[in-house]
């Protein structure tokens, strides 16, 4: 069994890292996974979380805003909406993330009266960007 | 003939536009440079994301459970033509070609009978085309507020026709925009955006029904799809910024060298005429001598 994995974090506007990863922390849509090499192959959507990839080099933490991830055997590769490493996310950005999403529950609730589905999941979408600024220690207000 | 001063008039103010074109070509170089870099740095995803997105399509089949972004609402009548340009001008051919293409392809789809509606981003393009469609263009996005396109404003973009779509305005979707090969060569593109065109996974590839979906592949799909459509725009609109540049480039080189040239021409043609007139005073002088 390969002890790693290849990994890739790539955003729309770059290739934030590609490293040979042992284990890869993923905040699904569905709740939190782990995976290791040889993980049975799997796509998922990603929640508002942080990203954690362990590698010969430590440990690596990003913040993505959504996107997806695709896991095979022998390669991970997250495809992320918006990537930042954690160290980097200032209180400024995340309180613009916040903001965003903020302002797209509002517009959901305006323009989704009848999807209370749409609704929930602007709702959800603030309340895991919330929970993210809790875990990296930015407050939201 | 012109005089002597009206040449070297002229001299002096094609030496002064041979400044400006040099002075447009370097920065264009030193643009094109960073175009090309973010071009290049949004690759990875567009062709990760093109992967992904043919795996989940062939999964999924032509069913008629499959979302209307990728199966196509079953009409063909109304078309959607985002028409991708620049801001600005003196780029040589890159705009006009990018708006003949979306011309040629609007005739020949009004000859079909089909109903045609346009967007444009860029000012160039949106000139272009109200001269020869202005019935059938329905909106316009500026981008000159914009210096460095960003992923939002794909995503902004995207959500005006995503809602327009919604709306049942239209039926197909196509983007025109330039591909940028390399500096002397941008080809004029179009890419059909809704509905989806995907290409199917190669042969070799782990088959799609081996992937596990989380949640299932219909939530996958129309989590993936809206943003299919950000994605093929913002792809697009680095593509283009790379080819303006080159574009430009290349055509600020061909200026200058063509300022060079004339600057050449008219100070043959002013020491000739310089020559002349001292022949002349000469004639006169000796004319004069000899009559005496």
């Amino acid at each position: 069994m390969a002890d790693t994995v290849q990994f890739d974090l790539v955003s729309p506007e770059r290739l934030l890292t590609s490293v040979q990863a042992t284990q890869v922390e993923i905040p699904g849509s569905e709740g939190d996974m782990t995976a290791m090499p040889d993980h049975a192959p799997l796509i998922t959507t990603l929640r508002p979380g942080v990203l954690k990839v362990f590698s010969a080099e430590g440990e690596a933490d990003y913040v993505v805003t959504g996107g997806f991830a695709e896991i095979s055997a022998d390669s991970i590769s997250v495809l992320a909406e918006q990537a930042i490493p954690r160290g980097d996310v200032t209180a400024e950005q995340f309180k613009k993330l916040v903001d965003d999403a903020t302002d797209a529950l509002a517009q959901a609730q305006e323009t989704y009266v009848n999807h209370p589905g749409m609704v929930d999941d602007a709702a959800k979408l603030l309340a895991d960007m919330v929970a993210m600024g809790d875990v990296i220690g930015h407050s939201a207000n | 003939m012109p005089s002597l001063k009206d040449l070297k008039t002229r001299i002096e103010s094609v030496k002064s536009t041979r400044k400006i074109t040099k002075a447009m070509q370097m920065v264009a170089a030193a643009k094109l440079r960073r175009a090309q870099e973010s071009a290049e740095a949004a690759r990875p995803y567009t062709e990760r994301f093109n992967a992904v997105m043919g795996k989940l399509s062939a999964s999924i089949g032509p069913s008629d459970s499959a979302p209307k972004l990728l199966s196509g609402t079953g009409a063909d009548q109304t078309h959607l033509l985002v028409v991708m340009t620049s801001e600005r001008g003196l780029c040589g051919g890159f705009n006009g070609n990018i708006s003949r293409m979306a011309k040629a392809e609007a005739a020949k789809l009004l000859a079909a009978g089909k109903t045609v509606k346009i967007i444009t981003v860029g000012k160039k393009g949106r000139d272009a085309v109200k001269r020869d469609f202005s019935d059938h263009f329905i909106d316009h996005v500026d981008m000159t507020e914009i210096k460095n396109v960003g992923y939002v404003d794909a995503q902004s973009i995207a959500a005006g026709v995503l809602s327009r779509f919604e709306a049942g305005e239209f039926d197909v979707a196509k983007i025109f925009f330039s591909r940028f090969e390399n500096v002397v060569s941008q080809i004029p593109t179009m890419q059909q955006i809704i509905p989806a065109v995907f290409d199917a996974p190669a042969d070799d590839a782990p088959e799609a029904s081996f992937y596990d979906y989380e949640p299932d592949e219909q939530t996958i799909l129309a989590d993936l799809l809206p943003r299919g459509v950000a994605t093929a725009i913002f792809s697009g609109l680095l593509e283009n910024g790379a080819s303006e540049q080159g574009a430009r480039m290349s055509a600020m080189d061909n200026a200058t060298r063509n300022a060079g040239d004339m600057i050449d021409k008219l100070t043959i043609e002013y020491n000739r005429s310089r020559q002349a007139v001292i022949t002349n005073e000469l004639i006169e002088i000796i004319s004069g001598a000899e009559a005496l």
